[in-house]
């Protein structure tokens, strides 16, 4: 029998702390949408993506009220629509109409957003994914609810560096196309190296090749969980300190696998997995800078901040996979800028740069996210930090992604307003020293040796 | 069958238990276990429940009991007693 004092214990959890499931998410095969012509496709893909998913959000609702836990987001993945568009579309244009397709069936079932306006490019592009990509800005500018991302690379096959320079103008050009909204599409671009088939989370979630034909995956949070946990410890060891993570970790996963099963019974979709993620918001006491200033840093960016930030995700994990029958995705802590008062706080005060974050990505999920540099960055700029972010992720076989947005007309000292789960972000300053030679050389850089595993 | 459990928070006062009960016997819900205690005047009361005779919907029942609160100025909480049990028990 349940006792009172584990009763109280789940609904601080739940009301003080911010505990939630941060997204039921359905993925999607469109494999058996492609057509010839491209309104067929279009009619496919509205009708298919309706069918499956008109009852997402409803559930998502109910389960909601019977448990008591909010699930903050009911979102869609889709195969990437590169592979989708291959047959009809021939233009960016004819690519742009299935982005809207996709923006207005996500409207008709209410979910807050859809994922897989996207190319998978690791180690060569086709001339449809060319053309996806060339299509991001205009895609990106006349939708509100579709998500994009590109895998530029990838341990197996190295890093695909033409694509990679063609990304720094395309980010540049979807700021440019967006400056209205401060260069909001960025926020919704993602390139990846070792992108997951399998993960729920936006803006990178995209329904891969490997996955049936329409699955459930939910994301976990709970920043906030962990760092009340963490509060009663204030001064322990380090054995205390990481058992006190991976309790904690068992505890909120638990509750994800619980609405996974129910989500999937429900929906009469198979479960995929848990993605054991903390993810902040921009709420105050759910961050995930807070944790490691809780571990024992003045902000974050300080000296060890790394160290920190490797045994949260460590222990995160520790705790989750026991509390899931399957888990995938990203699975790590989240640190992006904007989306964590913590993390803003850090830049503010000046302990946390560009450079820093980029270590810290080293030891975490998923990569530089949710950063704001000055518009007048150069477009090789972009394409070198995204290099050195890919590189971080091919080397130590990790997943690893950079959004990052140039805020058109706006420098370093200015803030950026994005709203919602997005947050505000300060603009931060990048490294200007010229990459121009290194980014235009062309091709790809090779896969890197693993010790002859083969 | 499944449990439902019901939470009642809030300022101590004259009759929540009757009214709460009174509530729960004309919709044919059966409680099962009842515990209350009072910390720093605040009321605090857990039940759990059996629902499967009441010819209401979880969400009917949920909502209408949120309003019983709101009458007598506690907050009342009804959760299917499997969050309770994913979380604490292997």
């Amino acid at each position: 029998m349940i006792t009172r004092r584990e009763v109280i214990e789940t609904n601080e959890m739940i009301q003080k702390e911010n505990l939630d499931v941060r997204t039921i998410t359905m993925g999607i095969s469109l494999l058996d949408c492609m057509d010839a012509e491209l309104d067929t496709c279009c009619k496919k893909i509205r009708d298919k993506i309706y069918n499956k998913a008109k009852n997402l959000v409803k559930t998502g609702k109910d389960i909601e009220k019977e448990f008591g836990i909010p699930i903050v987001n009911k979102r869609i993945s889709v195969t990437p629509i590169g592979l989708i568009g291959s047959s009809c579309c021939r233009t960016p244009e004819d690519f742009a109409k299935i982005a809207k397709t996709l923006d207005d069936v996500a409207k008709e079932v209410g979910v807050n957003f859809i994922g897989g306006y996207s190319a998978l490019v690791s180690k060569g592009s086709t001339p449809s994914d060319e053309l996806l990509m060339k299509s991001i800005p205009l895609a990106l500018s006349i939708t509100d609810r579709v998500c994009s991302s590109v895998n530029l690379g990838s341990t197996k096959t190295g890093i695909n560096m033409d694509a990679v320079r063609l990304m720094g103008d395309i980010i540049k050009e979807t700021a440019e196309l967006t400056k209205e909204q401060d260069s909001l599409g960025c926020a919704k671009l993602v390139v990846f190296c070792n992108a997951p088939d399998d993960n729920p989370f936006m803006a990178g979630a995209f329904h891969g090749v490997t996955e049936g034909d329409c699955v459930v995956h939910v994301g976990v949070s709970g920043p906030g969980v962990v760092k009340t946990a963490l509060e009663k410890v204030r001064g322990e060891n380090f054995e205390v300190l990481c058992e006190t993570v991976k309790k904690t970790a068992f505890k909120v996963t638990r509750v994800g696998q619980l609405v996974a099963k129910e989500a999937s019974a429900r929906l009469g979709v198979p479960f995929g997995i848990i993605d054991l993620s903390l993810a902040p918001t921009p709420a105050i006491g759910d961050s995930v800078a807070d944790i490691l200033c809780e571990i024992g840093l003045e902000h974050a960016g300080a000296p060890g901040t790394t160290a920190a930030l490797a045994l949260l995700n460590d222990q995160v994990k520790k705790g989750g996979v026991m509390a899931s029958s399957y888990v995938g995705g990203l699975s790590g802590a989240f640190i992006p800028v904007s989306e964590d008062q913590g993390m803003i706080n850090a830049v503010e005060a000046g302990a946390l740069t560009l450079e820093k974050l980029e270590a810290m990505t080293c030891v975490c999920s998923v990569g530089l996210d949710m950063i704001a540099i000055p518009g007048d960055t150069k477009a090789t700029t972009i394409s070198g930090i995204i290099a050195d972010e890919l590189a971080i992720g091919m080397v130590n076989a990790k997943t690893t992604a950079v959004r990052i947005i140039p805020v058109i007309g706006k420098g370093v000292g200015e803030t950026v307003e994005f709203g919602g789960l997005l947050g505000h972000a300060p603009i931060m300053p990048v490294n200007n020293f010229s990459c121009d030679a290194f980014v235009n050389r062309g091709g790809r850089i090779p896969a890197p040796i693993h010790s002859f595993k083969n | 069958m499944k449990k439902t459990i019901i939470t009642v928070v809030g300022k101590d006062g004259v009759g929540i238990i009757a009214k709460v009960c009174t509530y729960l016997a004309n919709n044919k819900i059966n409680i099962e276990d009842i515990s209350q205690t009072i910390v720093h005047g605040y009321f605090n009361m857990m039940m759990v429940v059996d629902m499967n005779e009441s010819s209401k919907s979880f969400g009917e029942i949920s909502s209408e009991l949120a309003e019983v609160g709101e009458e007598i100025g506690v907050v009342i909480r009804l959760q299917r007693e499997e969050i309770f049990d994913s979380m604490h028990r292997i």
